[in-house]
Order: C-alpha cells, then sequence, then structure tokens
C-alpha cells in the first residue's frame, strides 16, 4: 500500500502539489489522469525518490521515502520515469540487465540472467537484444526500458506515460502484460496514462489529479463522467457506456 | 567481453616496456636499468592516472569530449604555480626539496579542482554546451591572470614557470615515485572498487537512483578520485593537455563497451603503449628531444576537434 499524507511540492516557488492525501491499496492496475500540468510526473517523482520531498510523508508499506536506503526501496519499486534518458551505447540486453543491478550490485548470478531473458522475451526482444539502443525506434527503445523495469522485478511498478511512442499494437500488448502482472503475480501498478480510454479499459482504478491536486478517485465507470472530463479538462467530451464499459467520444 | 583484445594490449604494452628498458643499452646494464626503470615507473604512473580521470570525468558528465584537460584543469596547473612561484620566489620554490614541491602543488591542485569541477558540474552538469563553455570562460580566465603574473615577476622566476609547465619525463627521486605512487594506487583502486556502480551512473541521475544509487554520493567521490589522479600527476610530470581525450577515445574504439571493468583497463592499457611506445619511438627510434607531450597534444587536438564536429553532443 501507499500512503500518501499531506504532500506539498514548490518549484520555483510556485506550488505544484498542494497538500495532496492519497492511498493506493496494493494489487492492481492504478491509472493516473489529468491533464498537463496537474502534477502527475511531480507525484511519481516523489514516491519514487527522484526529486527530494520537501513536506508531507509517503510510505511504500513500511518503508518511509526519504528515511529508507534507496537500495533496498529499488528492490521494492521500480520507476520509468516520463523523459527517460537511455545510454545510446548499451544493447537492449545490457539494458535490461541493469533491472537486476539492485540484487546482484554488478556481479549477476545464473537466476539474474535468467530473469533477464524472461524480460526480454516478455516483451518479444530477442531479436533485439544484441542490438544498441541507439538503432532503435523509440517505440522499441520505450519496450526495451520496460522490460528493464520488469526485470527489476518490484512489488509496485511506476510508469509516467509509457504509450507514449508505441503503435496500437504496442500499447494494447503493453497494458495486458500489466494487467497480468497485477492480476497474477499481485504487483501494483501506477501508470499515467493519457488516453482515458486506455485507462478505463485496463485500470481498476483511477486517480485524477488537476492543479496539483486530487480531484476524484475510484471504479472507472465511477469517475469517469462527462461532469469529471468538463471538470478536470474543461472540454465536453461524451461518455458512453457500452456493455458496462465506458468510452469517450473523440 | 573484449577479453582478446584487453589481452593483446597487455601484450602490446609487455612489448614496449621490454624494448624500452633495454633497446640502445649497450651493455651499461647497472646505469642503464634502474634509471630507464624509474623513468619508465613514473611514465606507467601518469599513463593510468590520466586516463582513468578521463573516463571517471566522462562517465559523470556523461559525455565522450570532455576531459579534465579540456575543461581547464591545465590552465589552472600553471595559474597555481605561477602564483606559488609569485608568492614563495622563485628561488625558494627551486630550493623545496622535490617533494615538498611535489606536496605543495598536489595540496593546492586538488583543493583547485574540486573547487573547478564541482562548480562545473554542479550548475548545469546536464548541459553539455553551457559546461564547455563554463569550462573555456574559466581556463580564459585563469590563463589570463596567469599572463599577468608571469609579466610582473622576474625574468629568472619566469623560466622556472616555463621549466615546469610542460610535461617532461626526467628521472624523479624514489621517494617522490613512492609517495606519487602509493597515491595514485590507491585512487585507481578506489575507482576499481567503483566500476559497476558507474555503470549504473552512467545511466543517468533518474535511473541511477531507481537502481538503488546514489548520484549525489557517487558524483561526489567521482570528483575527488579524478582531482587525486590528475592532481598527483600533473605535480609530478607537468601538464598532459589532450593525452587523456587521445587515449579514451582510441580505448572506446578498440573496446567499444560502457562497461568500466572493461573501459577502464582499456583505456590504461593504450595510454600506456602510447607514452612509453611513443617516447620509445622518440627518443630511441628518431633520437629526438621534442617533448612527447607536444606529438600527444597535435594528435588529441585533432581528436578532440573530430568528435566535436563529427557528433552532436548528447
Ligand atoms: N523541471 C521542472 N522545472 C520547473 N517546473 C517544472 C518542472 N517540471 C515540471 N514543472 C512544473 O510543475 C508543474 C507540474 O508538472 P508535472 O508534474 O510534470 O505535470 P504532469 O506530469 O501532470 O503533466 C507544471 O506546472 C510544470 O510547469
Ligand atoms: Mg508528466
Amino acid at each position: 500500500m501507499i500512503t500518501i499524507t499531506d504532500l506539498s511540492y514548490d518549484r520555483d516557488e510556485t506550488p505544484v502539489l498542494r497538500g495532496v492525501d492519497l492511498t493506493l491499496n496494493a494489487g492492481g492496475v492504478k491509472a493516473l489522469i489529468g491533464p498537463n500540468g496537474a502534477g502527475k510526473s511531480t507525484l511519481l517523482s516523489l514516491i519514487a525518490r527522484l526529486i527530494p520531498m520537501q513536506s508531507g510523508r509517503i510510505m511504500v508499506d513500511d518503508l518511509e521515502i526519504g528515511a529508507c536506503a534507496n537500495d533496498v526501496l529499488a528492490r521494492r519499486l521500480a520507476i520509468l520515469p516520463q523523459a527517460s534518458e537511455a545510454a545510446p551505447l548499451l544493447t537492449v540486453r545490457e539494458l535490461v540487465g541493469f533491472g537486476r543491478y539492485p540484487y546482484h550490485k554488478g556481479r549477476p548470478t545464473a537466476a539474474d540472467r535468467e530473469k533477464v531473458e524472461d524480460a526480454l522475451a516478455t516483451f518479444e526482444l530477442q531479436a533485439l537484444a544484441e542490438r544498441r539502443l541507439d538503432s532503435l525506434s523509440g517505440g522499441q527503445r520505450q519496450r526495451a526500458q520496460v522490460a528493464m523495469i520488469f526485470a527489476q522485478d518490484t512489488d509496485y511498478i511506476l510508469l509516467d506515460e509509457p504509450l507514449n511512442n508505441l503503435d496500437i499494437a504496442a500499447s494494447r500488448g503493453l497494458m495486458r502484460t500489466l494487467q497480468d502482472l497485477a492480476q497474477h503475480h499481485a504487483r501494483t501498478i501506477v501508470i499515467v496514462l493519457h488516453d482515458i480510454n486506455y485507462a478505463a479499459a485496463y485500470a481498476n482504478e483511477i486517480v485524477a489529479m488537476k492543479d496539483g491536486g486530487i480531484v476524484a478517485q475510484g471504479a472507472p465507470q465511477d469517475v469517469v463522467t462527462e461532469a469529471m472530463l468538463r471538470e478536470v479538462y474543461g472540454t465536453a467530451a461524451a461518455v458512453h457506456r457500452i456493455d458496462g464499459r465506458v468510452l469517450v467520444g473523440v | 567481453m573484449f577479453g582478446r583484445r584487453l589481452l593483446l594490449l597487455t601484450l602490446g604494452l609487455c612489448l614496449c616496456i621490454a624494448l624500452y628498458l633495454v633497446w640502445g643499452a649497450r651493455g651499461n646494464w647497472g646505469f642503464v636499468l634502474p634509471f630507464r626503470a624509474n623513468k619508465l615507473a613514473a611514465m606507467l604512473l601518469v599513463a593510468l592516472s590520466v586516463s582513468s580521470a578521463t573516463v571517471l570525468f566522462q562517465t559523470i558528465t556523461r559525455n565522450s569530449i570532455l576531459t579534465p584537460s579540456v575543461m581547464g584543469f591545465d590552465a589552472l596547473y600553471l595559474l597555481t604555480l605561477t602564483a606559488l612561484i609569485f608568492v614563495l620566489g622563485g628561488q625558494s620554490f627551486m630550493q623545496l626539496p622535490a617533494i615538498g614541491q611535489f606536496l605543495v602543488n598536489t595540496v593546492l591542485m586538488m583543493g583547485a579542482a574540486l573547487a573547478l569541477f564541482g562548480t562545473l558540474l554542479r550548475r548545469g552538469g546536464s548541459d553539455l554546451f553551457r559546461m564547455i563553455l563554463t569550462g573555456i570562460i574559466f581556463a580564459g580566465l585563469f590563463r589570463s591572470v596567469t599572463s599577468f603574473l608571469q609579466r610582473i615577476i622576474d625574468p629568472n622566476e619566469f623560466m622556472v614557470v616555463q621549466a615546469n609547465s610542460f610535461a617532461r619525463f626526467a628521472r624523479v627521486e624514489l621517494p617522490l615515485l613512492a609517495l606519487a605512487g602509493a597515491l595514485t594506487l590507491a585512487a585507481l583502486g578506489a575507482a576499481w572498487h567503483m566500476r559497476h556502480r558507474l555503470d549504473v551512473l552512467a545511466l543517468g541521475e533518474q535511473t541511477a537512483i531507481s537502481l538503488g544509487e546514489s548520484p549525489r554520493r557517487g558524483l561526489f567521490q567521482v570528483l575527488i578520485l579524478v582531482s587525486v589522479l590528475v592532481s598527483v600527476s600533473t605535480a609530478l610530470v607537468g601538464p598532459m593537455a589532450f593525452l587523456g581525450l587521445l587515449v579514451v577515445s582510441v580505448a572506446r574504439q578498440i573496446t567499444p563497451t560502457v562497461s568500466h571493468a572493461v573501459l577502464l583497463p582499456s583505456a590504461g592499457l593504450v595510454s600506456a603503449i602510447t607514452l612509453v611506445g611513443g617516447q620509445l619511438v622518440l627518443e630511441r627510434a628518431l633520437q629526438s628531444s621534442t617533448p612527447l607531450v607536444v606529438v600527444v597534444d597535435v594528435l588529441g587536438g585533432l581528436v578532440f576537434l573530430t568528435l566535436l564536429l563529427r557528433r552532436t553532443p548528447r
């Protein structure tokens, strides 16, 4: 369970997060939605201790962010940041291999290598395994990065707009893999999504953010309403319900 | 991976060393061998320091163009040296025992290097162009102050500065060599110990944190190692300017990998071959008294320009 209490964050004296209180129960896919600049990336970065806390408190199970050791957290929680700088000279296999670093600290065991092969297979990267990252397309590179997060084998996985470079097949493939991880491997996935239809289709829970605060939290069919879209995004999109599923008209 | 290439480089270095020791000795073993061994040891120390410092520096700045020298370290050395002679006077500086000169130089340089690189990295460490620009401006500033000081000290003292401002491999007193060797080996050992962490730090701040490393601590430790390595080698023989850039670029071609477990030894071997082999060719084959550093600078300068022009730096 991720528990966030009274979390505020300022950038250049402008408040980006204003006293956020949020509880994310363990298990399932949680989608974080909201307009650009709402503070989603900042929230994720704080949970993953990529930026230092200013005020408030974040607990990931029994680990307090800012107080617990970096490498302990690295075995509990993994993040794919929004703009992640990949080292262009690495091969795909090397990159994915780094996912095991929190465990082996530079001396991979046979079990670590197996996990890497497993991740390569899961994301269908075997054919690209020896290619260098700078020879891949944006979408392939993105897949390799997600595979590295996967190899990190953590209870919590945070992803910031991972669908950005992906085509529809790759997007659906990734979302299914994440769903499977949550359902069958007891992982908790927190994912920032722009396409609300993806959020509604694959998430168990949606958290909507606006202006550095939480506006709504709940099951997709409860959260995704025309009123919410108007309030959060300021747009009058139609929401259709088909067989108990929600679909936003575009 | 690349084990064969490292082995070949090692063999090449052994050949250079053997040739350097025996070629043209004309049976004068008792005199020639200790003399050459001493010079050889100094060259190997400098070779390893400069190459490792460059690899470390490029890792924390995340590019393959910058080196401590390019970022103003050599200019800083000249400034420190000139200022030292300005304050102490050339005579009293020369009268210091070699080990005293070395210690004063090293300590001053280490402090100055930490300040310089710390400043460069703290402000916009991720913006390559800004960093190059700041480095160049700092270097220019150091040079101006240096030439100002050189103008106002008297000509004899200026000669002392001149004599010390080129890297030259001459005989080094044994205690001094031992001291420099101990410092260098300690820093190299620490760098080797960090090799896996360096691989992770090279991935960038966010990825490194997410894999459980602490980039700030890593940066600080690497800066200290770089300062020790460049200060000791510069205080021992003088500035080597483009040597680091040259040998690390060549090493990256021979062993194209990001693994520091390969890159550190590979760059060290290339560097040692360049110095020992280069000295061999200049001193024995061409019988020339041109300091090796001049040749290295021309080559390194060309490499620097090529790198800068060919690739859009990240
Ligand atoms: N590196 C940064 N420097 C300064 N301001 C930033 C930076 N990153 C984000 N911001 C500001 O913080 C606010 C929240 O940004 P962010 O968390 O990235 O939002 P989101 O991910 O929801 O689009 C925005 O107003 C943005 O302008
Ligand atoms: Mg964002």
